[in-house]
This record gives structure tokens, sequence and C-alpha cells, in this order.
């Protein structure tokens, strides 16, 4: 392990540290993005892991009533929920597209791949709004059953991180055509790249949390030690 | 976010020339970091005066009309908030953070500067939203700092409306302000480190705040997540929280959610967050020690080890304050065990400082004094705090004023001592001038003795059984008449500390215009931010080029050397090369 | 060097306070002695580490004090000294981590065949249930709890109907058993403490948490709520009594029993209408009052309420204190009504009577008193129409000059200081936040605008 033996160091001595002082890596844009992204990703896991926690906890409480299992709930047939999950994909599919196209210096595969996953990403969300819509006419409202309180609260947040990556990749977007320079757009392209990928993940996470039948959740909760 | 100012190249940062880009509209670091201080010390001044009118009802009881059982509570609430978070850790991440992070370092300023800026400005608004809230129907939340549910939410406590909403609002709002913060020294440390600077080179302030940050990052969520399910709880009349219930003759419409659950989100997140504030106190007040007594950190590594350690175990330990909160008692066992682990690696800091001390060189400065009655204040707090995590000797002292005493010991006291030193000895820099020593050391005496005056009683009080949080005791069968003699002797010790901090104050301001002029490095310290070529720092930190670093950051009284510190940018001389392979081959 | 002295003071002060101190641990009356040992050890080890630590501290900052002529020694660190100081503590960790281990074990389990008492923690009062002759609790549910129902007794389950409900906030408990409380609230979080019984536990809504003790000391101890449970968190008192076994038998045969509780038949007013002439000569025809008497509006009051005062004149709770002039006049009075039923019957009655609104006798500032009567609306209403779960009487349309006189006798502890006076003790608490007359009057001319 590389960081066990950087604590190991024993920096009153120079001349091992005297090596390093050559080493350094000179300021690196890219890398502090990179470093940034993963600690975002952290933050972001560790929220939507905390989210899942707090639903298997809950779930063992005798009021509590999985949205799938009975032919009544409306996820004991995922297909509307599928099919978002597929524009989803499209995006994530779209944005994966526009990043090898930078690579290749083809600028046109680049701007009908952000397009697509922008549209796609904008597609997901309307459909997921649908969604709710869909409950609500079917009596599922948010203070209704704790499951449908758990539905409502992680698509809400999910989506507001979507909303986020998009104000963001816009935000990339405009510097590139500003600046008139797709070279520049490899580097935070492969960063959007990566978030699109890791909320397609946490929404695929989230689905099967949300769509399980009882046994499945409460086996889940009880390897949490509920 | 793409204008990174890691460049290596000054022209690239301009300086900024009007007022406005200067102090308001500004991306500097230092500005910033002047600016949450300043923001921090404002509502850390309210938190003062609500802890006195607080003390004003303890001590004297049926004396004051204007304090009535809700506006007591409110008291309690909000200046446990606004300590815990609002001052302590926006003044030590956000302010000492931001304005050492780069500078010891050596960097030219954060690695996002725009970032780092709209992180003050929601910090600003999470500050103006929490003050809103003494002004709405019904005024703020007085449902203690821990925001339990259900009565957070509830009818019966103060504030249960409007108070406990924009809370929560404003609580949201500042996990944002941290994030966008914490993203920035993070980054900054792991990738804006100047030439030569190792991670094992770096001072142990940047440790320290550099795992506290990470602890920050990544226990706030649980804060977030909490936060958000009891609003809507609150609006939307969701159960995550709350279950079938009868408040005040009502039936209410919630059924099935569990208040034991939030109390775990939140300790997820309150334990990490005492060290939070305590891992950036442990590093700023070794290096204080360090310089002021002018021998190097006896122990560095085991120093480094210990607040990663630290860092780690606090996520594991959490439980430790619901030992009476109806969890499965058995939990008990796990949470004990970890928690008395804990206490290895602190006590091993405890040592090194006085070992640190022990055949050093000590200047009694006003920073030295306050980092001494650190270790005493910390050491005090650290040893009650073995109290409260044995679970079983908890049980007769959990909710009693021996908790308050404690908390107050080693999260209230301590870091404040810290803060106080840290303030004393980077005024030099950060205004070029220095403070006026005398009143320096009269603020120290009032604040080290007037504390240990009020908390060291308070145990006491704890230990008969006096519960905290209560507006008035009344008569009870076990506790004494002269109990009531205690609480008025803390009182007015508490009134005379609260006022004596308008010495510093008093000091911080006359000392701007009328302090002798610092010059270079007036303590002789090794670390990178005395070595700028301009002091205060100007924008962009140095100058042309940035320092190159050769050494670590307690190089003091080298057998050899010229003077008994040599700064980290100094190169590697002839006879250190020999002493160094003296030691290798031992 | 100030500070050398000051750290040696300081460590001399801490422990001389230690030792002189009188405040210490209220002495124990349960089995949970072991607690306190614990206690003891963890002060030991804790102290010595202290002493050592603070005095090693002054004596280096003494002995290494600045001087120019000598330099700091150069050590960067010294793996054996750290190893020691490392195991040491180590060891001195484990001292403590481990009779608190052995002793929470004892806690967490319950000894076969403890009795099973049931605390219910409300705002801002206790009440206990106990199973009665099955040895079973009937269920429970919170949608069950109302006015005539406040335990929430399931009518469905026949296992609740001869469980004891003890609506006081005095618990009795026999010596020398084994308890298991088990604890249970209607609302918000609670907290059951005695002091003297060592072990405090949570009520959590939506659980039933537990807490188990054996009382070895007779005697009345206070039951203390130690989880902020809202804004009369302090007033949540009740006690405690150890008795001997035979004491507490004919303590719980005097309680009544669920069954008991439903068999109450409703007052008859037509009854009531002929006790209440006597009445009528002060408190007149309607009930509305008669500042001249000294007799209060009662049109205004509740049935519950004037039936739990006339039963508090009658067995000299309120009305017996020597400055209770006027309270003096009532008990007599009250003691007339011979029994439940006639109490029962007269209440009823003048429960049909209309009330009128009365005239404000009192100068105040309505303004200033809207601010003093957040805290009061949360038992008595925001309308100050009074609120029977909390026991808290309606405010709005009574006599100012009467609601002046009782909140004076309130804070003087005139009423509300006698032990069977629950909601007195409350009241007793609450008063004493309005010291000035001033106060007062400017909150009662806000409840005349109510």
């Amino acid at each position: 392990m590389n960081i066990l033996r950087t604590l190991r160091d024993k920096p009153w001595l120079h001349p091992t540290a005297a090596a390093t002082a050559a080493q350094y890596p000179g300021p690196d844009t890219t890398a502090a993005m990179r470093i940034l992204l993963r600690f975002i990703l952290a933050i972001v896991g560790v929220l939507f892991f905390l989210f899942i926690i707090t639903f298997l906890a809950r779930s063992q409480y005798p009021d509590f009533e999985a949205l799938a299992g009975q032919p009544w709930q409306p996820f004991t047939d995922p297909s509307r929920l599928w099919f978002n999950t597929a524009l989803l994909a499209c995006a994530s599919l779209a944005i994966q597209c526009g990043l090898g196209g930078t690579r290749a210096g083809k600028l046109n595969v680049t701007v009908a791949g952000i397009s697509a996953a922008v549209f796609f990403t904008i597609l997901f969300l309307v459909a997921q709004f649908d969604l709710w819509m869909h409950l609500q006419s079917m009596g599922f409202y948010i203070a209704g059953s704790p499951a449908a309180s758990y539905f409502y609260l992680l698509t809400a947040i999910h989506g507001l991180h979507l909303i986020g990556g998009l104000v963001v990749l816009s935000n990339v977007v405009f510097r590139v055509w500003y600046d008139n320079n797709p070279q520049s757009l490899t580097a935070p392209l492969r960063l959007c790249t990566t978030y699109w990928h890791f909320l397609l993940g946490v929404w695929l996470v989230l689905f099967a949390l949300l769509t399980s039948r009882p046994e499945t959740i409460n086996a889940l909760a009880a390897m949490c030690g509920f | 976010m793409q204008n990174v100012a890691i460049a290596d190249q000054p022209d690239h940062l301009h300086d900024p020339q009007t007022f406005i880009t200067k102090y308001v509209y500004s991306q500097d670091h230092k500005v910033i970091a002047i600016q949450y201080g300043l923001t921090a010390v404002f509502v850390g001044l309210i938190a003062l005066v609500l802890s006195g009118l607080m003390r004003l009802q303890l001590g004297f009881p049926d004396t004051f009309d204007f304090i009535d059982p809700s506006a007591y509570l409110q008291f309690v609430t909000m200046h446990g908030m606004i300590m815990v978070i609002y001052l302590l850790t926006a003044l030590l991440l956000g302010g000492f953070g931001n304005y050492l992070i780069p500078l010891m370092v050596g960097a030219r300023d954060m690695v996002f500067p725009f970032m780092n800026m709209l992180s003050y400005w929601f910090y600003l608004l999470s500050v103006i939203v929490l003050l809103a809230s003494f002004f709405v129907p019904g005024g703020p939340t007085g449902a203690g700092w821990t925001l339990y549910p259900p009565q957070a939410i509830l009818g019966g406590t103060p504030g249960y409306d409007w108070g406990i909403i924009l809370m929560l609002a404003s609580l949201a709002i500042f996990i944002v302000a941290f994030t966008m913060g914490g993203l920035n020294y993070v980054t900054t440390v792991l990738q804006a480190r100047t030439h030569g600077m190792t991670l094992m080179r770096m001072p142990l302030t940047i440790w320290g705040i550099f795992t506290a940050t990470v602890l920050g990052l990544l226990a706030f969520p649980a804060l977030l997540v909490s936060a958000i399910m009891m609003m809507l709880d609150k609006t939307l009349g969701t159960s995550f929280f709350m279950p079938a219930l009868v408040s005040l003759g009502e039936n209410l419409d919630y059924s099935g959610g569990s208040p034991v659950l939030f109390q775990h989100l939140f300790w997820f997140f309150g334990h990490p967050e005492v060290y939070i504030v305590a891992l950036p106190a442990f590093g700023m007040v070794s290096d204080v020690l360090a310089t002021h007594a002018r021998k190097n950190i006896f122990g560095y590594r085991m120093m480094v080890w210990a607040i990663v350690g630290i860092g780690g175990l606090s996520f594991f330990v959490w439980a430790h304050h619901m030992y009476v909160s109806g969890m499965d008692p058995k939990f008990g066992f796990f949470f004990a065990t970890t928690t008395l682990i804990i206490a290895v690696p602190t006590a091993i800091k405890v040592y090194n400082w006085i070992l640190t001390l022990y055949r050093g060189n000590i200047h009694l400065t006003v920073p030295m004094l306050f980092a001494i009655g650190f270790i005493f204040t910390f050491t005090h707090g650290g040893l009650t705090g073995l109290f409260l995590g044995n679970v079983t000797v908890d049980l007769p002292l959990s909710d009693t004023y021996f908790v308050v005493a404690h908390f107050h010991m080693v999260m209230g006291v301590s870091p404040i001592m810290v803060l106080f030193a840290a303030i004393y000895h980077w005024y030099p820099l950060m205004t070029g001038r220095m403070f006026n020593e005398r009143l320096g050391k009269i603020h120290f005496w009032f604040t080290f003795l007037g504390t240990y005056a009020i908390y060291l009683p308070m145990h006491y009080l704890g230990f008969l059984g006096v519960p905290r949080r209560y507006f008035a005791m009344g008569s009870t069968d076990f506790i004494p008449e002269s109990a009531q003699s205690l609480n008025a002797s803390i009182t007015i010790s508490a009134l005379i500390v609260g006022l004596s901090q308008l010495i510093f104050l008093y000091n911080v301001f006359w000392s701007l215009r009328h302090g002798k002029p610092a010059g270079h490095n007036p303590w002789g310290a090794t670390s990178l931010e005395w070595q700028t070529p301009d002091v205060p720092p100007r924008h962009g930190n140095w100058g042309h080029d940035l320092p190159k670093v050769y050494r670590w950051a307690y190089d003091y009284s080298v057998p050899g050397a010229k003077d008994d510190f040599i700064p980290q940018n100094h190169p590697i001389s002839a006879f250190e090369q020999t002493a160094d392979q003296h030691e290798g081959h031992k | 060097m100030k500070i050398v002295v000051a750290l040696v003071l300081l460590v001399i002060i801490s422990l001389v306070f230690h030792w002189l101190s009188p405040w210490w641990m209220t002495p124990i009356a349960s089995n949970w002695g072991t607690i306190d040992t614990t206690i003891d050890v963890t002060l030991w080890i804790t102290g010595f580490v202290f002493v050592a630590v603070n005095l090693f501290m002054a004596w280096a900052i003494f002995r290494y004090r600045h001087d120019p002529s000598r330099r700091a020694h150069y050590e960067p660190e010294n793996k054996k000294l750290e190893t020691w100081l490392t195991v040491i503590t180590t060891v001195g960790v484990a001292a403590m981590l481990a009779p608190g281990l052995i002793v929470w074990a004892d806690f967490v389990e319950v000894p076969e065949g403890a009795d099973e008492v049931e605390v219910v923690g409300t705002q801002w009062q206790w009440s206990y249930r106990f199973p009665g002759a099955d040895g079973v609790l009937g269920e429970v549910d919170s949608r069950f709890v109302g006015e005539d129902n406040p335990f929430g007794m399931s009518p469905g389950d026949p296992a609740g109907t001869d469980d004891v409900l003890v609506s006081s906030n005095e618990l009795h408990l026999p010596i020398d058993r084994p308890v298991k409380l088990l604890l249970r609230s209607k609302d918000v979080l609670h907290n059951f403490a005695v002091p003297q019984f060592r072990v405090k536990m949570d009520l959590v809504p939506g659980l039933v948490t537990y807490v188990w003790l054996t009382p070895t000391v007779t005697g009345k101890f206070d039951i203390l709520c130690m989880e902020l449970c809202g804004i009369a968190h302090y007033t949540m008192r009740g006690y405690v009594v150890v008795d001997q076994q035979p004491d507490f038998d004919r303590w719980l045969a005097q309680q009544p029993t669920w069954a008991d509780m439903q068999a109450i038949p409703a007052g008859d007013p037509v009854a009531g209408r002929a006790s209440y002439a006597t009445c009528a000569a002060c408190h007149g025809q309607q009930g509305e009052g008669n500042m001249a008497m000294n007799a209060p509006a009662l049109a205004v009051l509740p049935d519950w309420y004037i039936t739990r005062q006339l039963e508090h004149f009658k067995h000299g709770i309120r009305g017996a204190s020597e400055a209770d002039e006027f309270g003096r006049q009532m008990a007599p009075m009250a003691n007339m009504l011979s029994d439940a039923t006639a109490i029962r019957n007269v209440t009823a009655f003048i429960a049909t009577l209309e009330p009128n609104s009365p005239t404000a006798t009192l100068d105040g500032d309505p303004q200033k008193g809207a601010a003093y009567y957040t805290t009061c609306g949360a038992c008595h209403g925001a309308q100050a129409q009074g609120n029977y779960a909390l026991q808290a009487p309606r405010l709005a349309g009574q006599d100012d000059w009467y609601l002046k006189r009782q909140l004076e006798n309130f804070r003087l502890g005139v009423r509300g200081a006698h032990d069977g006076d629950t909601y007195g003790h409350q009241m007793v608490l609450m008063a004493r936040s309005l010291q000035n007359e001033q106060s007062v009057n400017d909150l009662l001319a806000y409840l005349n605008t109510l």
C-alpha cells in the first residue's frame, strides 16, 4: 500500500525526502478536477447509502408495505420503470459516444453525443415526473405510505443530482463554444461521463430496491442487522 | 470551474483593484477566510449572549420575567447550534482552513477559488436564515440542538412551526456551503502542494484540517438526510421519524415512523462533528506548541497516525450518545468498546504535546499560554469523556449537568482555547502587526481560570443528578439548597468570562492600527506561511516563484544549526547530510 | 511562571473541591451499587491521570522555561517511550471498560420472575399501569386514546379489563422485588429517571423500552423526565414510593381497574341542580362569578376540572393553607357534597350553564401579555380554551382578578404545594416565571381579549 508507506516516512531524515522534491507533478487542472469528482461521487454515494439504510431500517416497522409484490401495487409490473431506465441508459450511452468523439477529434460526433445525452436526460426527468403523476392518480401519495414516501424522496434527490449534472455539463459546453477549442473538452467531458454513469448506477440500485418484494427487502434488512 | 488558480505563473493572477473585488466579491482565500472568521465571530457573540441569558435564569431563577420557559429553551437550542456549527465548524475550517491551507502547503490559492467564494456566500445565507428565525411567529426552535423528533415538529415545543423549518433550511444551506469549501480544502491539500511538500512534511495543522474536512464531507450528508426527512415529516406529513401519537390530546395522522432512527442519523453526523472541531484544533495547537517551545513536535508520525486513526474511528462510536435512547441495549457493548478505544490515540496526542514541552526552551507568549491552557482543559474534558463513553457509568450521569460540563470542557473551552492561541499566533501574519501582549495575557487569565470556575463545579451538579435543559429546578428531595449557590457562582463566573471577551475584541481592533509592526516571522517559525515575501501575504501569496520545500515543518533547535529554527524552504546544508547518515546507520 | 503556579493550584483546588464537596451522588436506593463501583473505578483512574499529566506539565514548563543560553533538545520521536505510554494507557482503559461491560450485561438481562409495571409518559405527566389479577398487561394503541380512555386501552382485549390504572403521578413499588418497568410514551420522547435508582431510560413513542431494578430502601423518591419534551419539560415530575409489601398491596387495591373506570356513570344534571343552590349564593345563578364574594365564574370551567378541584377541596389538597383565605372558605362548602356521585351531578349541572363574558378589572398591555402567553398556551391552548389531555382548564372568559390571585397563590406555594396536587405542582413551577405584577396584569389583559 502506497499510502501506508508514505505514512511511515520519517520526514526529519532529509535524503529520503530530497528525492521527492524533484517529483513535483506541477499544477494539474485535470488531476484536481478528477480528485474533486471522486470526492463528489463519494459524498453522493454516502448520501444515497444513508437514505437506503434508513429505508431498510424503516422497512422493518409493521406499517411498511413494499410497492411491489401484490397485484394492486404499482411496481409489481415495473414496465414503466424499465422504460425510464432505458432513457437514462441512452443518456449514458450518448455521453459516452460524445466522449469518444472528442478523443477521436470528431466534432460532429461530440455535438451529437452531448445533445442526445441532454435530450435523454431531460426526457428521463419528464418521464419520472409523469410517473409521479401516475402514482398520484393511483392514490399513492407521498404521505400515504412509507414506501411511497421513500419513492418520491429518492427519485427527487436522484433527479436533483441529474439537474446539477446538466448545469455543469452546459457550463462545460458553453466554455468550449466560447473558447472555440474542442480539444479542451475531453477532460471535463470525461468527468461528466463518469458522473452520468454513476447516477445511472445509483438509479439501478434505487430501482432494484424500490421494486423489491417484501421478502427481498426483509432479507436485505436482516443482512444489515435490522 | 475551469479557472483553476494553481498556475505557476503569477501574471495570471491580477491583483483586484476596487473595494468590491478586493473585499466583497473576492476569490482570494485570505479574504474569504477573514469573511468567514468575522461572520463566525459575529454569530458566536450572539450565542455568547444567549448563554449569558440562560445562565441568568439558572443562577437566579424566579427573577427575570423576560426569560420564560419557551425563551429559555430557544436560547439553549440556538446557543448550542450556533456554537457547534456556525461558530466552531465555520471558524476552524472556513476561517483557519481557508487562510492556512494554501499558505502552509505553498499554493497560490485554493484550487477552485470561485467555488470557495460561493462557499462563503452560502454560509452567510445560512446564517441569515438562521437569524431570521428570531423574527418569525413563534420564534426560533426550542427543541434542543439535537432537534429530536417528534417534539421538534409538534406543538408544545417552542418554534415548532416556522422556527424548525428555518433551522432545517439553514442547516441544509450550511451543508452545501461546507461541502463546496471542503472539496476545495481536500483538493488543495492533495493537488496543490508545492515542490517538495510531501504529505509527511506537512505541518500538523494541515493534517488536522485535512482529516477533519474529509470527516465533514462524509458526515454532513447524514445531517442532510435527517434534515430532509424531518422537513418532509413536518411539511408534507410523511412518517419517516414520526410514529402514531397523540399530541396534546390530538390524534395525529402519523404512523409507524422511528424517532430512534433520527437519532442514529443525527449522531452518525454528530460524533464525527466533535472531531471536525477537535482535529483542526489538535493540529493548530501542535504547531503553536512546537514554535513557542522551540522544539520539534514530539512523535510527529504518531501524531499523524493518531489524527487519521481518530478520524476513522469516529465513524464507529456514534451510538455512545444513545445508551439510554431506547435503542437495543445490546449495542452498548460494541459502542462502549469502540469509544474507549478512541481514548488511546487521543491520550497519545496529549502525551506528545507534553513531551514537546519537556526539554524544550519554552517562551511563555500569549499563544503558548492558551496552548498550555488547552492541554489542561482538554485533559480534563477527555477524562470525563471516559465516564460517559463507558456505558454503565453513563447511566446515572446521562442527561445531567455532567454531560453539559463534559462537552463544554472538551468541545467548547478546549477548541476555543486553541482558536485564541491560533488567532494570537497568526495575528502578526494576517495583519502585519503585533497584538498587545499585556491585554492578551489579561484575556488569557480571565478566560482560562474563569471557564474552569464555570465547568469544574458543574460536573458536581451532574453527580448530584441535576438534569440538563431544565428551566428551573423547583424543589426535589435529593438536591440540597446549596446547589443553588453553586449555580449562582457558575453564572457569575460565566458572566465575567463573557465580558472579558471584550478585552479580546478591543485588543484585535486596537492592535490593527496601534500594534507594533510585526515584520517577517516574529516567532521564528519554520512553516511555510511565515516565509512569504510580503507580510501580510499579497494576492497569490508567493511573489514570482513558488517556494521549494526541503525539510519538514519542525526543524527547531537542530544541533549544529546557526539559528534555533530552519524554515522549510531552506536547502539542506552539508552538516545535516552527515547527521542524517549517522542517524541512518543507527 | 504564573502559569506553573496556576496549573499546580488548579490541580490542588480540583482535588480539594472533590473531597470537600457536599455535592455528590444521592444515597442509592436500588440494587445498582455496582454502577457506583464502576464510577469509583473510573474516578480513581482518571483522577490519577489528571494529576500526573498536569503536574508533569507544570514541572516541564518550569524546568524548561526560556533560557537564551540553552537550546531545546532535538528528538523527533522515541519509539520505546511512545510504545510504553500506549501500552499503559491501553491497560488503564481496559481496567475501566471491563467492569463497565460486566455491569452492563446485568443491566441488559432482566432477572426471571421480575414484576412488570408499565410507566406511561405524556406531555407533561406520568401515569402507570399494573397488569392486574391475570398478570398480563392488556393491549394498547394510541388510536384509542381519548378523554374516556387516557391509557389507550384496546377495547377488544379482555386481558386489559383487570389492568390497574394509576392516573396519578405517584407510583408505588414493593421493596426487594425486582421490577421490570416497561416504558411507553404517548407523544414525544421522555426519560424515566430516579436519581436514587441510578438507572434511566428514554420513553420512545412507537416503542416499548424497559429498565429493571430492585428497590432496596423504602421511601419517596422523585421521578424526573430527563429527555427534553417541550416547554413544560421541567415540570414533568412524579414520585416513586417504595413500600413494604403489605403497604404496597393496600395501595394497589385502592387503585381502579380499567373495568372500574368504564363503570363510572355520567353525572345527572337534574340531581345536580338542587345541590347547586348552595353554590349559587356566591358563584351566581348562572355560575357567572361574583367579585364581591371572591367567587370565580364556574360556567366557563370544564366539568373534569371542577370535579378535580372539588375533590381537592374536600381532601384538604386545596384550601388547607393558612394563607389561602378564600380557599379556606370553599373547603367546608365542598364537604357538603357527600360523595363522588354528588360531585358528578353538580358538575354535570354546571356544564349546562351558559358562560357570559366577564368585565376586565385590570390594566395591562395585551401585546406584551401575548408574548408571555406563548408558554401558557402550550397547555391551556392558543385561544385559552383549555385542554383535557393536559388537564389544563379553560382560561378565556374567567375573571381576571381570580386568575391573578391564583397565579399569586401558585407562585407563593399557597396553592399547588400539596403532594396530591399533581397539576398544581406544575403551575407552581410555571407561575414563578412571572415575578412582576405588571407582567401578570399584561398577561391577564391579553386573556381578556380572547
